[in-house]
């Protein structure tokens, strides 16, 4: 296969698929069905990941889980330093959050700033029972104190790597690649 | 999204037809959060905000310190009858004596013959217009089109049609400039002591019948009569007026099915509308006001998160 740019895939569609398969089934092995399970997906691969999950515990279980959107940019801590001012997506939470075990997704963990802005925007929405953290691509270089319980796959890269997932929702194909920056 | 380019909100007259699609589509995510049991994001933490008002206003004061609170600013509220300018203070002044508390924002009402622009030389916050005399009304003229975009779902080749007092309406000149810019037609309809010749050139139809112009029109909007700048008389007696330019059931009638009443507010009932439309029209005419919130919260989010040169 060519390699322009030094671009290389990561997951294919399958390893997409059992994946999100293999963590649903560690989801629900560790929380009980007596409690009360939500998703809340991170714009806009989380909301898509978090979909594909929802209907997987429907396909297994029968049960249908509760799905939260959240848009973080009004929770950014660099709202004032970054350029051009980031668009604002839809947020929405149409569930009671309390004495919930909150599922929040997203496609790739690095700083961990979007997770502590999501967390934050969701102590403001309620007070769920307890907040686990599902990504389906670790790849370091954390700024803050946080982890993921649930993840997809570890990657180790570079700060200049770029780590590009695409899901057919939103880019009409289902693969991660990781991109070598220019400099 | 396009870096916003603005530090100021001073007119629709130069906002590209790209930046005012950019406030509609920002508020449309702003209108989600004043439904939140928590109504409150952090977006504008630690920024201070100025609402420096030399005029009277509900809606646009109210909404504007809402729309900053609830992005989580500190306002500081400021009318003229309050504030020092009662002992002789000049505005100018007032503006300097307020910088040096480095606001971020200073949102400012100013009567007929002050130039808003000139502030900007005394200032390093970021001024927004909540209505400057009879020249323009940004954020007015922005939720009406949000309004009208809800509703009929385009801006685009729709007959509006402004009615009544044209000459002193700051609101009329801003959705005028617009609605121009999404190819609709705009038409005014007064008496023709209301309607000053420069309307002519704005590429505006103008009329003064009423009962010719309804039955084409897709929005109708009507200014209120603005009692407290007729220091002479525009027209002979408000009957009269009423005969000729009040929206009435048996008018109301002549107009398309789907014809949107609007009304910035406050409604004169009887005047501009009669009392008996109050039924149709007035759910719309409050949705207005509701929309006023979410399009004050995202030219605050605009403004107030644009990266400033150090």
């Amino acid at each position: 296969m060519s390699n322009p740019k030094g671009k290389k895939k990561i997951l294919s569609q399958e390893d997409i698929k059992k994946t999100l398969y293999r963590l649903t089934h560690q989801i629900l092995e560790k929380i009980s069905s007596s409690e009360g399970l939500a998703l809340v997906g991170i714009q806009t691969r989380g909301v898509h990941l978090a979909r594909r999950i929802q209907a997987i515990i429907k396909e297994i279980e029968g049960r249908d889980i509760p799905l939260g959107v959240l848009d973080i940019t009004l929770y950014r801590d660099d709202l004032t330093a970054i350029g051009p001012t980031p668009t604002v997506r839809e947020t929405s939470l149409a569930f009671d959050l309390s004495d919930k075990v909150v599922i929040l997704i997203d496609d790739v963990l690095y700083t961990g700033r979007t997770v502590r802005a999501a967390l934050n925007e969701i102590m403001d929405f309620g007070r769920p029972k307890r907040v686990e953290f599902l990504v389906l691509v670790d790849r370091g270089f954390r700024e803050l104190p946080i982890r993921a319980d649930y993840v997809g796959k570890n990657i180790p890269t570079s700060r200049q790597e770029v780590v590009e997932v695409k899901l057919k929702e939103s880019d009409s194909i289902d693969e991660v690649t990781v991109i070598r920056g220019s400099d | 999204m396009e870096e916003w380019q603005k530090k100021h909100i001073l007119d629709i007259k130069n906002f590209s037809r790209l930046e005012l699609e950019t406030i509609l589509s920002l508020a449309d995510s702003f209108k989600e959060i004043s439904k939140r049991e928590v109504k409150k994001v952090p977006a504008l933490r630690g920024k201070t905000i100025v609402n420096l008002f030399f005029e009277h206003s509900t809606r646009t004061r109210t909404s504007f310190e809402l729309a900053a609170k609830r992005l989580s600013a500190d306002v500081v509220n400021l009318t003229s009858s309050t504030s020092s300018l009662t002992k002789g203070e000049t505005i100018v002044d007032t503006i300097k004596n307020l910088e040096s508390y480095h606001p971020d924002i200073m949102i400012m009402r100013i009567g007929v013959g002050v130039c808003l622009e000139s502030f900007t030389k005394y200032t390093q916050a970021s001024i927004v217009n909540a209505g400057d005399g009879c020249n323009e009304h940004p954020t007015q003229a922005l939720l009406d089109m949000f309004t009208v975009k809800k509703s009929k779902g385009t801006l685009e080749n729709l007959n509006v049609l402004v009615v009544g007092d044209i000459a002193h309406s700051r609101v009329a000149r801003s959705n005028i400039f617009g609605f121009q810019k999404f190819s609709s037609k705009v038409t005014v309809c007064g008496p023709t002591t209301l309607i000053p010749y420069e309307f002519e050139k704005l590429g505006v139809k103008v009329s003064n019948d009423l009962d010719r112009e309804i039955p084409s029109a897709d929005v109708i909007m009507m200014l209120r009569i603005q009692k407290e700048r007729q220091g002479i008389t525009f027209f002979s007696t408000m009957r009269d007026y009423v005969e000729r330019f009040g929206l009435t059931p048996v008018r109301l009638k002549k107009a398309k099915k789907d014809c949107l009443v609007m009304h910035p507010g406050p409604v004169n009932w009887d005047i501009e509308i009669s009392s008996s439309l109050k039924e149709r029209v007035h759910p719309l005419i409050l949705k207005q006001a509701e929309n006023g919130l979410a399009i004050r919260m995202a030219v605050l989010y605009l403004v107030g998160t644009k990266k400033r040169k150090i």
